[in-house]
């Protein structure tokens, strides 16, 4: 087989840390222990990240996106979790550390924001106290000091009337609001990375398109990394550098984001972008949806995870393919590399063709309601 | 502030009239139940039942009979009891409520501090021996009857090893705080221990499970992402949010005690408190006396219910301004 060499060569490509990596995972894996066996959420997954440099994996839900970046913190904390690999930090790997060690990291060179503001702060503080406890558990500053670093915290995130706000309690904040003050806790101190984990999805559209604003703005102000996890095609394509598409747990193609949106290789891939409606391509009839649901972790097929919901399945497919495609750009599918495109105009037609009007697309909304409104629609 | 407590009052009010209403009912309108016959003795021939019931207005209809009584106890606060002729009610309880809240406040805070550690800790060490061993303790103090443990303890205080381990400890009975410090805690520290003990099992539990499931909580995640030591997440993040229903069911069961809930530990330790007055006069069916205890009783209850909501906006920023 000519490919297996090609394998092992890319995949130690995608995964090389170069001396100017931030962060480099190297074959992550998360485990649970469960009563119907060991369960794999995260399966072999392999990462670089430069400084500066956004990193956006997407993938539907329980693809193992949160799981993953939560495992580099140390954040999951169910006993019957195992966390194996390698994600080396700095040259200093993440997985073997002790809670001890890592807790000085956590919030100062790597600060995490999560998916819902609404629960994310405690209810009895206020705002700024909050934010100045960010602040003191790694600087020693006093209690003023910090404050009035709270201050323009919140003022630099955008919310009106800073020096009020501060003692607000967080339900005193719009969601919005809650989102850009947590954020103003994680930049509190100028971390080197940043991982977001869909920090737009509780949000109505235009508080999303601010806060993906602020964050770009992060990056350029204060140089910081960024993985930005979500399930939002448009989102990535509005901020990353370079794209992770992960499928029950593991990497079905990854590389810069340029390549990925323009040359997408793998038919998930094709999937997520077909079901995105674009206002400016040609009028489809119908958005193509990605027939079945996620795979659940408890029962992931064992040659290709995708097969079961992929419309170009062949005997090949029960074998599981490796990433391979390289050098940048990688994918891990047995469909031969030079018909992709050709293979993607297929789906489509098929897809749309099987569309069914009480379909359902991944996000849960009636197709009709995410076609885009056309001129013809009009009275 | 000013709107809270006015309605506040008006509630306290309001409970207090229909307590009071549905009291009288029970012990004056409940047929079988005659207070003259009582009154007058075993056998007492009718003339006498007639006279004594003149007397003591118990042939006037029902609500002026009410209204009498409430007079008596909240205007001209002379209510005197049926069985002890002449015995004024309200400086009875005046006397016996010093010492029921000496009692119930000490083990307040004995249970308070017991529990807030064991629940802490057991949820602190969740997954090692400490967890079942602080919940097993927990649960003994919870299924000891307090007249048992009350007994038990007296039998070797007072007893078997006064004369050795035990002998510092004073006999049995009550000393004021203003007359002597020393010997109003000493008199009271078993009472205190006893009482304290069922109390601190429950709230152990209670404690540990509310910090449990506050360490779930996306906030706690929030918190270890910040960086702050274990400690920090676990007392001033989870710790200070388990406090807020914590601290509603302290006031509801210190209310009930100062109440009179207390009974069983004053009788045991010969405590002439509320609990214990109230005990006596049921006994002897002396229906003012009854009236006055279910209406200092009920006083507390609803004024503890209060300073529960005062606490609780204190501690919660959310309901604050509701």
């Amino acid at each position: 087989m000519p490919e297996s060499s090609l394998v092992r060569e890319t995949v130690r490509g995608a995964g090389a840390a170069g001396p100017e990596s931030l962060l480099d995972v190297r074959d992550l894996t998360v485990s649970f222990r469960t009563r119907q066996g060991v369960v794999r959420a995260v399966d072999g997954l392999s990462f670089s990240l430069a400084p500066g440099e956004v990193l956006g994996i997407v993938g539907e839900s329980g693809s193992g996106k949160s799981v993953s970046v939560m495992s580099l913190l140390g954040l999951i904390r169910d006993p019957n979790a195992r966390v194996e690999g390698q994600a080396l930090f700095r040259g200093r790997d993440l997985v073997a550390m002790r809670d001890k060690d890592l807790r000085p990291l956590r919030g100062r060179e790597i600060a995490m924001i999560f998916q819902d503001p609404m629960t994310a702060m405690t209810p009895v503080y206020t705002v700024g106290w909050q934010i100045a406890e960010q602040i003191r558990a790694h600087d020693d500053v006093s209690k003023r000091v910090a404050h009035e670093r709270a201050v323009e915290l919140l003022d630099e995130v955008g919310i009106p009337d800073p020096r009020r706000r501060v003692g607000d309690f967080p339900h005193e904040f719009s969601g919005g609001m809650r989102q850009r003050a947590v954020i103003a806790m994680a930049l509190a101190n100028n971390p080197s990375l940043l991982i977001a984990d869909e920090p737009t999805t509780a949000l109505d559209v235009t508080t999303q398109a601010q806060i993906l604003d602020l964050m770009r703005r992060l990056r350029v102000e204060h140089g910081s990394s960024i993985i930005l996890i979500t399930h939002d095609m448009g989102v990535v394509s509005d901020i990353a550098d370079q794209v992770l598409v992960m499928y029950a747990g593991r990497a079905a193609e990854q590389g810069p984001k340029k390549d990925v949106f323009h040359r997408p290789r793998h038919p998930y891939t094709w999937g997520l972008l077909d079901s995105v409606p674009r206002p400016r391509a040609e009028r489809v009839r119908r958005l193509p949806t990605i027939p079945g649901s996620p795979a659940s972790p408890l029962d992931v097929a064992p040659g290709c995870p995708f097969a079961p919901r992929c419309r170009m399945r062949h005997e090949r497919c029960d074998e599981r393919p490796e990433l391979a495609g390289g050098p940048a750009h990688v994918d891990a599918c047995w469909l031969p590399r030079d018909r992709r495109q050709e293979l993607r105009r297929e789906v489509v037609e098929a897809a749309v063709a099987e569309g069914d009007p009480g379909d359902l697309t991944e996000h849960g909304a009636p197709l009709d309601a995410s076609t885009p409104p056309a001129p013809e629609q009009g009275p | 502030m000013a709107m809270f407590i006015g309605r506040r009052a008006a509630a306290a009010v309001f409970v207090l009239f229909t307590i009071s209403v549905l009291v009288f009912l029970i012990f004056f309108a409940t047929p079988g139940v005659d207070p003259a016959a009582r009154i007058a003795g075993r056998n007492a021939d009718p003339a006498t039942l007639m006279q004594v019931r003149h007397e003591f207005g118990l042939d006037r209809p029902i609500p002026i009979r009410y209204g009498l009584m409430m007079e008596h106890l909240f205007v001209q606060r002379d209510l005197t009891s049926f069985v002890n002729r002449g015995a004024l009610v309200i400086p009875q309880i005046l006397q016996a409520v010093p010492v029921t809240l000496s009692l119930v406040a000490g083990a307040a805070v004995i249970w308070m501090v017991l529990g807030l550690l064991m629940g802490t800790a057991a949820a602190a060490r969740r997954g090692t021996a400490l967890d079942p061993l602080m919940m097993l303790l927990g649960v003994v103090g919870v299924s000891i009857p307090v007249y048992w443990l009350g007994e038990v303890v007296n039998l070797l205080t007072q007893s078997r090893w006064h004369s050795g381990l035990f002998s510092w400890v004073p006999p049995l009975g009550y000393v004021g705080l203003s007359q002597s410090p020393g010997q109003w805690a000493l008199h009271l520290l078993f009472p205190w221990l006893t009482l304290a003990a069922l109390y601190a099992g429950i709230y152990a539990r209670i404690v540990r499970g509310e910090i449990l499931e506050a360490l779930n909580e996306d906030y706690v995640r929030t918190a270890r992402a910040k960086g702050l030591t274990e400690r920090r997440i676990l007392i001033r993040h989870a710790l200070r949010c388990s406090l807020i229903p914590v601290v509603s069911l302290f006031g509801l069961d210190f209310g009930a005690l100062v109440g009179g809930s207390a009974l069983l530990t004053e009788v045991v330790f010969g405590l002439p408190g509320v609990g214990k007055l109230t005990f006596d006069s049921l006994q002897n069916l002396d229906l003012p006396v009854i009236m006055g205890c279910v209406m200092y009783a009920a006083f507390f209850v609803v004024l503890a219910n209060a300073v529960v909501d005062v606490l609780y906006a204190a501690l919660d920023p959310r309901v604050r301004r509701a």
